[in-house]
């Protein structure tokens, strides 16, 4: 297997906090990576990173082969690289299915004036980009919702909303900051399901920031560690599991 | 009892507008459909399009007489309801609080004095003007032609500016455009020698600028007017000039809205950083918000320079800007038809309104109250009172105005099923 995502000695620092400790970590392709540690660790840092929101100080990120360590958000979502918020960051005045299209910016070529003349080659991309965006709510387990203000979602929704979206930008790699943060035990499982059928069916690399360990060790072919920024542990859920340092770092010194 | 009631709830239903106001509802529903939704739209321009014709008569009703506009008035309020809809490009639909927009302003008006005036005597450049002698020093450029190049112009402009300020976020970027609309007009004001060079005549202003017009084949084939101000349908003429360019503004703001560039708009007002994180480049989206925006304000200029036959710095005080940005406010933020509604009332107002309402109270009250010296407190005292008791605007945007019908849903967690 190959891999989608390469980061090598990542690091970041906050003045004097290093957030993100030289990490070096890889993405197989059409695997399920799940990135965990405890609160304050740097895993959200570290998908800001990838995702061009946050400079790195130093190390490089490779994409697919492109380095796209200095690359601005939007040239990183273009090149395939899908990502939600932890915080829901929803665009709350517009509608579910026009979230879903904001998504589709960078695949879609309507410009200014073609779009105010109307030319039927926009129209008809238009046209298409609405059934598409209709098809990821659907897939999304959002039918009958498209036309509902995104504010107006219920929790869980929202959540799925932010899935349909970032699947709009048509990624290779999909991040997901915490997922299933709020979600009741059922929702959990309802959620786990549909990443493993984005897996399958839509043959995605997935990683995942996450807390709820029945998840992480449902679905994830790897799981990683942070602490303090560095990576402590790295390998199958059942080794990490083991593991004496992220037993230590989870509950503290003499745990173990 | 409950039998009663159970029956007599279906025949409710079957009438469900049944009362008083049947004699127009009534035929109200047998209008299709389709014409419906057109239709009040269809009077309102078809009244638009005939005011001209009308103005006397409706002048001549008692009492609400004084309150319609002379036509020499509307142009003024159809050119600032356009700006106000290139402002909402800016503001309304981008999020970008632009406390600068008269530099927009000026810089179409400008653009118009240097095409199409007497204003660089050094050489005598004529394309397609009308009504002035071949001769004639200058640059004369067929004003039509000069409303493009000024919105082109001032997109430029808006590009210029753009640049270095959209990189802020928020307060700093107002404070910034605030800057530069008081920049603009400065050095218009000081332009009469740049480098011995007299780019804008200082003080003085540019004037006489030429006027729009179809020249004298086109008069002489389907007796189209020669020159708008040469004519004696002056004011009419212009009135349907801008009518028809605020027309254009609003069939694109529209077609804008719905485009994928309207919803990165849309998008980088509600998060900018979900926005980058979907794909949209900011500083390219916003620019051309800016631009656009800039565009129609830089035609508005032109095409009013050319109706008052001049572009002086005095013009292009601080006020227009806070006054568009209250348009805007007033109207509803991102709403056409609330920006329409806005400009047109607020601009009425100033021009025309707030002296005529100040007459009839002084009639009324045998006083001697100048009600148009504070007018600056009644916009205040309006903007200050809409946002306390509606501060989506007038006509709110239509996706705000969902949600406010709505309320929160308060259904199914989430969807096991899946």
């Amino acid at each position: 297997m190959d891999d989608v995502l390469v980061v090598e000695t990542l690091r970041k620092e906050f003045g004097g906090l290093i957030a993100v400790n030289d990490v070096d970590f890889t993405v197989p392709r059409e695997s399920i990576v799940s990135l965990i540690g405890p609160n304050g660790a740097g895993k959200t840092t570290f998908f800001n990173m990838l995702t061009g929101m946050y400079p790195a100080t130093s190390g490089r990120i490779l994409f697919e082969g492109t380095d796209v360590t200095h690359k601005p958000p939007h040239a990183i979502t273009a090149l395939g690289v899908g990502r939600t918020f932890q915080n829901i960051r929803l665009f709350e005045q517009m509608t579910a299915l026009e979230n879903v299209l904001v998504g589709m910016h960078a695949r879609l070529k309507g410009g200014i004036v073609t779009s105010i003349v109307g030319l039927p080659r926009v129209r008809r991309e238009e046209r298409e980009a609405r059934k598409r965006a209709r098809e990821l709510l659907h897939f999304s387990g959002l039918r009958g919702r498209d036309d509902d203000l995104a504010r107006n979602l219920p929790y869980g929704d929202q959540r799925r909303l932010e899935v349909a979206r970032a699947l709009a930008t048509n990624p290779k790699l999909l991040l997901l900051d915490e997922p299933t943060a709020g979600m009741n035990p059922q929702e959990t499982a309802a959620f786990t399901g549909f990443v493993g059928k984005l897996r399958s069916e839509e043959k995605l690399t997935v990683l995942l920031i996450e807390h709820d360990m029945r998840v992480v060790m449902g679905i994830s072919d790897r799981v990683t560690v942070l602490d303090y920024g560095e990576k402590i542990a790295e390998g199958s859920p059942q080794e990490v599991q083991t593991d004496e340092r992220v037993i230590e770092a989870y509950l503290g010194r003499g745990a173990a | 009892m409950s039998e009663g009631s159970s029956t007599e709830q279906p025949s409710r239903a079957r009438h469900p507008r049944g009362g008083t106001f049947d004699f127009i509802t009534g035929p109200w529903q047998r209008i299709p459909e389709r014409v419906r939704g057109w239709l009040p739209l269809a009077i309102v321009l078809a009244i638009a399009l005939l005011y001209p014709y009308i103005v006397s008569d409706l002048k001549s009703l008692s009492t609400i007489g004084d309150f319609f506009p002379e036509l020499d008035s509307a142009v003024y309020i159809l050119v600032f309801t356009m700006m106000a809809l290139g402002l909402n490009i800016v503001v309304g639909y981008s999020g970008l609080l632009d406390l600068g927009y008269v530099a927009f302003y000026a810089a179409g008006a400008y653009t118009a004095g240097w095409l199409a005036s007497g204003q660089f005597q050094q050489v005598s450049f004529h394309f397609g003007s009308v009504g002035i002698q071949r001769d004639t020093e200058g640059i004369h450029v067929s004003v039509w032609l000069v409303l493009l190049i000024a919105g082109s112009f001032t997109a430029i402009v808006g590009i210029l500016i753009g640049l270095p300020t959209l990189r802020l976020r928020g307060d700093y970027l107002a404070i910034v455009t605030l800057g530069f609309g008081e920049i603009i007009p400065q050095v218009v004001r000081n332009g009469d020698s740049f480098g011995g060079f007299n780019v804008t005549n200082g003080t003085f202003g540019i004037n006489p600028i030429d006027s729009p017009g179809f020249g004298d084949s086109l008069n002489d084939a389907v007796g189209l007017p020669v020159n708008f101000q040469q004519s004696f349908d002056k004011f009419r003429l212009f009135y349907w000039g801008i009518l028809a360019l605020l027309l254009i503004t609003v069939f694109c703001s529209w077609r804008l809205r719905d485009s994928r560039l309207g919803r990165a708009w849309i998008a980088i007002r509600e998060d900018e950083t979900a926005a980058a994180a979907m794909g949209v480049p900011l500083m390219r989206t916003k620019t051309w918000a800016y631009a656009i925006g800039a565009f129609f304000g830089g035609v508005a200029g032109a095409y009013y320079a050319s109706f008052k036959s001049g572009a002086f710095p005095s013009d292009f005080y601080f006020n227009i800007s806070v006054f568009l940005l209250c348009m805007v406010i007033l109207g509803g933020m991102g709403s056409i038809w609330g920006v329409l509604a806005g400009g047109l009332m607020l601009s009425w107002l100033n021009i025309q309104g707030l002296a005529v309402i100040g007459d009839k109270f002084n009639e009324a009250s045998g006083r001697n109250f100048e009600i148009a010296k504070y007018q600056f407190g009644i916009y205040g005292t309006i903007i200050v009172l809409m946002m306390l008791f509606r501060p989506t605007g007038l006509i709110p945007e239509r996706r705000r105005k969902r949600e406010l019908e709505e309320g929160v849903h308060d259904e199914t967690f989430f969807d096991v099923s899946h």
